[in-house]
């Protein structure tokens, strides 16, 4: 059964206040690596059989009208065996 | 004069909200969410609170409510629609307002009494102002910080749309300090912080909230 993965991000130019709070707590547990973090959305969806053509399109409807908020954030829609 | 005040699963301020119609002198009509009939009101007010759990984004599941569909109908026509707090940020996720509402700069729960400052006294819910106006009135909210793109920045500002800012420090990181906008035609306005819970002074910080209720029952008399 093959799932359909949603990923939403705030759009870059956004100004992502829980990714800086983890950002600033990481350091605090001893890892130095992180320059920077950003937090999203990750909605799978999960369909019978394999995902056809016209089920990925009315996701990507869905996730423009629903999942995301084109104002803010970015989305990207893809199969996950 | 009829307004009608919805409520969603999680709204907290409806009862306020309809209050504080019936303190400028109006009836104030209870409106379901899951009613596609506006039991002909002259107007409609979004109030705040954390509809359906504020899940997936604030205001994003309330948006698509039935009521809400009869609702866009009519404040497209003109009927004057007022978003509070979360109603705001069902206004914005309904894009009826440009922008969103998005977390706290500081990522806190603000709670407290905010000076304000009236700026566009042209709208159906701002007339009783007067430009300039300092108002204190209550702002409670854990996603108030008002963004947009540059040049939706520079659309509002230059068209007068930005109908009251915060004064003094930035309380959530919105830009230039917006607390509450319009719509081009001026029917529909979103506003972060609660008149609604400033009609008496026994009751609120100040009686300056009540102006928003006034105005709109001039509005419609007009």
């Amino acid at each position: 059964m093959a799932k359909i993965v949603v990923d939403v991000m705030l759009k870059p130019e956004i100004l992502d206040p829980q990714g800086k709070a983890v950002a600033a707590a990481l350091p605090r547990l001893g890892f130095t690596f992180a320059t920077d973090v950003r937090q999203g959305k990750r909605f799978e969806i999960t369909v019978d059989g394999e995902p056809t053509a016209a089920q990925l399109a009315e996701v990507e409807i869905a996730a423009e009208k629903l999942l995301s908020n084109p104002v803010i954030e970015n989305y990207v829609v893809r199969v996950e065996k | 004069m009829k307004i009608g005040v919805v409520t969603f699963p999680g709204t907290l301020d409806d009862r306020d909200a309809a209050r504080a119609v019936r303190y400028a002198g109006g009836e104030a009509v209870a409106l379901w969410h899951d009613d596609a009939d506006l039991k002909g009101v002259d107007a409609v007010i979004l109030p705040g609170g954390f509809s359906y759990g504020d899940y997936l984004r604030c205001g994003a599941i309330s948006r698509f409510s039935p009521v809400m569909e009869p609702l866009i109908a009519a404040a497209k026509g003109g009927m004057p629609l007022l978003g509070i707090c979360n109603g705001f940020q069902v206004l914005a996720e309904a894009h009826l307002i440009p922008g969103a509402l998005t977390r706290n700069h500081e990522l806190h729960f603000l709670c407290r009494d905010q000076k304000l400052t009236i700026e566009n006294t042209d709208t159906a819910w701002t007339s009783s102002y007067s430009k300039g106006q300092e108002i204190l009135i209550p702002l409670k909210n854990g996603e108030g910080a008002y963004m947009c793109d540059d040049e939706t920045l520079a659309m509002l500002e230059g068209e007068g749309r930005i109908i009251a800012r915060y004064v003094g420090e930035n309380p959530n990181g919105s830009r230039n300090l917006i607390a509450g906008i319009t719509n081009e035609r001026g029917n529909i306005v979103g506003l972060m912080p609660h008149p609604e819970h400033a009609i008496d002074s026994l009751t609120g910080p100040s009686a300056d909230g009540l102006g928003f209720f006034t105005s709109v029952l001039k509005a419609m008399v007009k």
